[in-house]
């Protein structure tokens, strides 16, 4: 049996209030979208979506290919999927590769994954969808990061049987952007509806006819597609319930929007439950799954539900357009940071991609960053490494500085003591706090890390971790 | 660990300091060419009758050529050092050494700064290629972390502690106020420095060191030759410094009340000198004010206070011009201003003026009969510092 062993979405904290967009331009709105912090970017939506997935996962699996889509990435010429494997610490055997800018990328790297014969896939998507002010993407789209560990039960238990599925592929204009462009322009909608109406049809009915089943045996329908109009034609069309809506609280998420919609469904399905993922891109592509008992047992680390619960809409629309770059507020009269060096980079990888410290064989003393010679006693090179991206760890003292340089001032610094494994003290680093404002951090707060991009210079984007309130 | 330390074998017999301002019409050779005459001029020594130099600027120059250059010095031995904020102190501490060593007969130590051609607020240090994982907090963010943790450990409420180092600012702003040389020269009362915006954490501008262009310098010689160039040297009677290995950072049993590394220089320098009653034996102390929260700690990492107690000693005036023990009676780095390079031998050079008696009447000390002044000068951040503490005697023994 070939499927999905784990899934997992990762929801940015930050909400934007439609009805702001209407409020500054004139007009009306409702709803939220998710809107990435200006020190995400859909490398490290991925990361956080993929450790999720990894968390749910059988502890230790490795999968062998790592698939990530995105049609915003951050690096052309040179491999996003590589940051993503380093974060997630994934072993060099495992090969990552990026799949295409396009949105179409998502499903079929899913598809990939699925048709492959590799025990376990890793498969992330992830996008920041944004657009021109009062364009229709920035009102309608959402940020997102997505991931499903596909593979066979020698890897861990199914949770959804791949039965099997159709594509459709066929060429023609319905939304187009030129690389580094922030809009994306599109034909006139009802032509795009027109075709995907035929292809999605065309692509179910093949899919149905692959898997010996017939419509009535589908639970539910999940129909995922940059063109809002065409989902719900299409949606109509088939005839089946809609098994998720997002479109009110997350907002069409682009590549990651297929498997967005999957990891939400499967939240809450029960075993025995089919359904059919319909993504229309460039074509149609439907992809076929039934729960098994194991779904049952799965939990998700952190639920999607509960990521949209835990949102905070208190976002200005000023703020959002200038994380966004479409409005570029004075920054401080600091000097811009300089860009990190690639080598000193690759010397400490497991610590600035991984966040992998060490501790003293023997004195326990946990240095971070990791350290040679122990500030303990004193010992040299007698150390092992010492993952701590999923420690927690409590606020000791913080402040708020309002002159350093940041992409969005102020910076709320804290220094955090972190739990080590097995009750035992995991040392101590004073980190950036992310995902909160000066008014809401105290001291004892508890904190995670999670993966960020810290600035951008020479177009290099450098990445590391910051604290986030537990919430 | 064997400090012996060198006093009594070297004397200062010569200081200059030029004004600390933005000075937007003098260039680092300027400022070194300033400081330099009039330290030549105050030793009475002609500039090829020195020795060997020791130039400290923490990034306005590279090498000992800037000062060879400036001064069109002939042949000498000229050493760029650099240690953080505490840059001008250690060239004095290494010239001291090259004189005790008998390696020279004289030495100048001389620091300069041009902070004020970045074009940014602030001072900012030079980006050294690194993979990108620092922290880039202001050094003002991180000395703020010094006052919640204070109030928190000592029980002092949280406004009552930041009017206390508010006191601090109007205390070094009302001496500097008599110090023509300073940079900012008008006295600020608490209710003023309180009511200004926070910059980090509680702290606000007036809490910061001001930033400065400047320079200053020290003529050294063997202590026996010092009445040949001047009635009235100051001996060197300890030389100490601490450089952290950062392990505060790290070390989840730093409570950021204190500086480790200052105290450790502090304890050294008394054993050196011999002092075992710092509050009442010396004269005066001038100490690294970058932030006004830093010379709360001092004073009791300095052992001026007890732990616990410095908020109280200050709010008493015990620091205060006409207090116990006058702290930076030139105003400090708040109010004199901060040129990296030069602040330390700065301190030394208020030391020079005090127990001389050549201080302008309205700052000076009735405490100078003492005969002993510390100056204290550090650089890095809370957990993450190098510190140096010097002590001079304008007498023998």
């Amino acid at each position: 049996m070939r499927g999905i062993i784990s899934a997992a979405g990762y929801l940015p904290y930050w909400r934007l209030e439609r009805s702001a967009i209407g409020a500054f331009h004139g007009g009306r709105g409702a709803g939220t979208r998710t809107v990435a912090s200006y020190d995400e970017d859909t490398s490290t939506l991925a990361v956080e979506a993929g450790r999720l997935a990894l968390a749910s996962a059988p502890s230790g699996l490795e999968p062998e290919t790592l698939w990530f889509a995105t049609s915003t990435p951050t690096y052309a010429e040179k491999t996003n999927a590589t940051i993503v494997h380093a974060a997630l610490r994934l072993p060099s055997s495992t090969a990552a590769f990026d799949a295409g800018s396009a949105v179409r990328s998502g499903t079929g790297a899913l598809r990939a994954a699925l048709r492959s014969s590799e025990p376990a896939v890793l498969v992330v998507s992830s996008d920041i969808r944004t657009g021109p002010a009062n364009s229709p993407d920035e009102s309608a789209g959402g940020d997102a990061g997505a991931a499903l560990v596909v593979g066979d039960e020698s890897a861990g238990s199914v949770i959804a049987e791949y039965l099997g599925g159709a594509s459709v592929t066929h060429e023609f204009l319905d939304r187009w952007r030129a690389p580094g462009e922030a809009r994306t322009k599109s034909w006139e909608e009802r032509f795009g509806e027109t075709q995907y109406v035929a292809l999605g049809q065309q692509a179910f009915a093949d899919a149905l006819k692959a898997t010996g089943l017939v419509a009535d045996d589908l639970d539910a329908v999940l129909v995922a597609g940059p063109h809002a109009r065409a989902n719900g034609a299409v949606a109509k069309k088939l005839g089946r319930p809609v098994g998720v809506t997002l479109s009110d609280t997350v907002g069409n998420v682009g590549a990651a929007e297929a498997a967005l919609q999957l990891a939400t469904w499967l939240e809450t399905a029960t075993p025995g439950q089919t359904v059919a993922l319909v993504s229309l891109a460039d074509g149609a592509d439907v992809l076929v799954f039934r729960t098994t008992d194991a779904i049952g047992s799965f939990a998700a680390t952190r639920s999607i539900a509960e990521q949209i619960e835990a949102g905070n809409s208190s976002l200005p629309y000023a703020k959002f357009l200038a994380w966004r770059g479409t409005l570029v507020p004075n920054p401080p009269n600091r000097p811009e940071p300089a860009r990190s060096s690639a080598s000193a980079a690759g010397r400490s990888i497991d610590w600035k991609f991984g966040f992998v410290g060490s501790r003293d064989r023997a004195t326990g003393a946990v240095h971070l960053p990791p350290a040679r010679v122990s500030f303990v006693g004193g010992n040299v090179d007698d150390m092992d490494p010492l993952p701590m991206a999923d420690a927690k760890g409590t606020v000791v003292t913080f402040t708020i500085d309002r002159l350093a340089y940041s992409p969005s001032p102020p910076v709320i610094f804290a220094v955090v003591d972190f739990d080590g494994p097995d009750g035992t003290a995991g040392g101590r680093l004073p980190v950036e706090i992310c995902d909160t404002t000066p008014d809401r951090i105290a001291v004892g707060d508890r904190v995670e890390m999670t993966f960020r991009r810290l600035n951008q210079s020479d177009g290099i984007s450098n990445y590391f971790w910051k604290g986030r309130p537990i919430r | 660990m064997s400090s012996h330390g060198i006093k009594d074998r070297v004397a200062i017999v010569g200081m200059g300091c030029t004004p600390f301002r933005e000075h937007w019409d003098k260039g680092t050779d300027d400022l070194m060419i300033d400081a330099a005459e009039e330290t030549f001029k105050s030793a009475g020594i002609p500039k090829d009758d020195i020795d060997a130099f020791w130039f400290g600027t923490a990034q306005s120059a590279m090498s000992g050529v800037p000062m060879a250059s400036a001064l069109k010095l002939e042949g000498k031995p000229v050493s760029r050092v650099e240690n953080f904020c505490a840059t001008g102190s250690e060239a004095l501490r290494q010239a001291c050494y090259a004189v005790a060593s008998g390696a020279y007969d004289t030495a100048m130590a001389l620091g300069v700064e041009k902070v004020k051609d970045s074009g940014f607020q602030g001072l900012n240090a030079f980006p050294i290629p690194n993979d990108g994982t620092n922290r880039t907090l202001t050094a003002a963010a991180m000395f703020s972390l010094v006052l919640p943790a204070y109030a928190e450990k000592y029980g002092v409420d949280k406004d009552e502690l930041r009017r206390t180092v508010a006191r601090i600012a109007s205390k070094n702003h009302h001496n500097g106020a008599r110090n023509p040389r300073a940079m900012y020269r008008r006295e600020m009362d608490v209710d003023a420095i309180c009511k200004m915006a926070a910059v980090a954490g509680q702290l606000s501008v007036m809490d910061c060191a001001g930033v400065a262009d400047g320079s200053a310098a020290a003529i050294v010689c063997r202590a026996e030759d010092a009445h040949r160039y001047t009635d009235k040297p100051l001996y060197v009677k300890a030389l100490s410094f601490v450089a952290g290995n950062g392990s505060g950072l790290i070390d989840s049993s730093y409570d950021y009340t204190t500086f480790r590394e200052c105290e450790a220089a502090g304890l050294d320098a008394y054993a050196q000198a011999g002092i075992t009653d710092p509050l009442n034996q010396l004269a005066m102390a001038e100490v690294h004010d970058c932030f006004t929260p830093t010379e709360m700690v001092l004073m009791e990492d300095l052992g001026f206070s007890k732990r616990g107690e410095a908020w109280k000693d200050i709010n008493a005036g015990v620091f205060d011009l006409g207090g116990q023990l006058p702290v930076n009676p030139d105003g400090g780095l708040k109010s004199f201003g901060h040129p990296v390079g030069a602040s330390g031998l700065r301190m030394i050079f208020e030391a020079w003026l005090q127990l001389r008696g050549e201080a302008p009447e309205d700052r000076q000390i009735a405490t100078a009969d003492r005969g002993l002044a510390l100056t204290h000068n550090l650089g890095g951040y809370p957990g993450e510092m190098v510190s140096f503490v010097g002590i001079y005697g304008s007498q023998l023994g």
